[in-house]
């Protein structure tokens, strides 16, 4: 079985990378691009049979940093 | 003082706290690889250097913060030891929940790599008494992602328990409330950006960065 992790940063969390790709997507002649936030996407090849609760745990004790980001789990 | 400097794959200042230790202190630091699963007995103080450590994959700190040496690493400071992360090291005292908050990439985005002014903002601790509070220094900083964040909350209890030790007194990378440095509450864990380890001799250019280990000679003998 497979999990795709997807990592963001919280609301609030200002994201300096977010606002760069924002201003170069002005440059690129883009326009109304009105925010962007940069995640992180992880993919996991899980033994099948995997607990949610074990992908749960691996994103909270690793794959996050929960003092600045959220995840959402999607099994595929 | 006995002291351990612990090495993780790219680190790249463990050398330098090493010398400033030696020559402060009087005694040769241990030097500790990352996989090893338990510290030398005996320790007064662990620092955690600079680098890149697992070259900053996943986030800065994360990969080294979950190494066997980290387990060692926390115990020993609930116990009360002493530890200083710098730079890399600050990165992975937060990763490992040591210290709250977290060090994102810097506002500018670049890399900042000069001396900054900085606010001793407590000197009552054992990494500062040899400070005056309010006094300036000038230290070197050399990161990407030294900008600390932390909820509202977590900062109003930072600075209403003295626990925000340093500040930047110039704009260096975004820093909420211009920290540098924090101390965690028992007072036993600091963890900066700024290389104090740069600066403890003339032919260095400076010598402000000496003082924090004569204060922590002083106080663990």
């Amino acid at each position: 079985m497979k999990a795709r992790v997807t990592v963001t940063l919280k609301p609030g969390v200002l994201d300096p990378q977010g606002r760069a790709i924002q201003n170069a997507l002005g440059g690129l002649g883009f326009s109304g691009v009105n925010g962007v936030r940069q995640g992180k996407v992880i993919e996991l090849d899980l033994a099948d049979g995997t607990p949610p609760e074990a992908i749960d745990d691996m994103a909270k004790k690793l794959l996050a940093n929960m003092v600045i980001e959220n995840y959402r789990v999607e099994l595929t | 003082m006995r002291s351990a400097v612990v090495v993780f794959p790219g680190s790249n200042c463990d050398r330098d706290l090493a010398v400033a230790l030696t020559k402060i202190t009087g005694q040769t630091p241990a030097m500790v690889w990352h996989k090893d699963a338990e510290l030398p007995d005996g320790l007064d103080l662990i620092a955690l250097p600079g680098g890149f450590s697992y070259g900053d994959y996943l986030r800065s700190g994360a990969m080294s913060a979950r190494s066997p040496v980290m387990r060692a690493v926390i115990e020993a400071a609930n116990e009360g030891r002493a530890v200083l992360g710098v730079c890399n090291g600050f990165q992975v005292l937060t990763e490992a929940g040591l210290l709250p908050g977290a060090l994102m990439r810097n506002s500018g985005l670049d890399f900042v790599c000069r001396d900054v002014a900085l606010t001793v903002a407590n000197s009552q601790t054992m990494f500062t008494s040899r400070y005056d509070s309010g006094e300036t220094i000038r230290i070197p900083v050399a990161h990407h992602d030294g900008n600390y964040v932390a909820d509202q909350a977590v900062l109003d209890r930072l600075e209403g328990e003295g626990r925000v030790v340093f500040r930047y007194a110039e704009p260096v990378n975004g820093s909420a409330r211009g920290i540098a440095g924090i101390i965690n509450d028992a007072g036993n864990v600091l963890g900066l950006m700024p290389h104090p380890e740069r600066l403890i001799e003339d032919e260095q250019g400076g010598t402000d960065g000496r003082r924090m280990f004569e204060a922590l000679a002083a106080a663990l003998g």
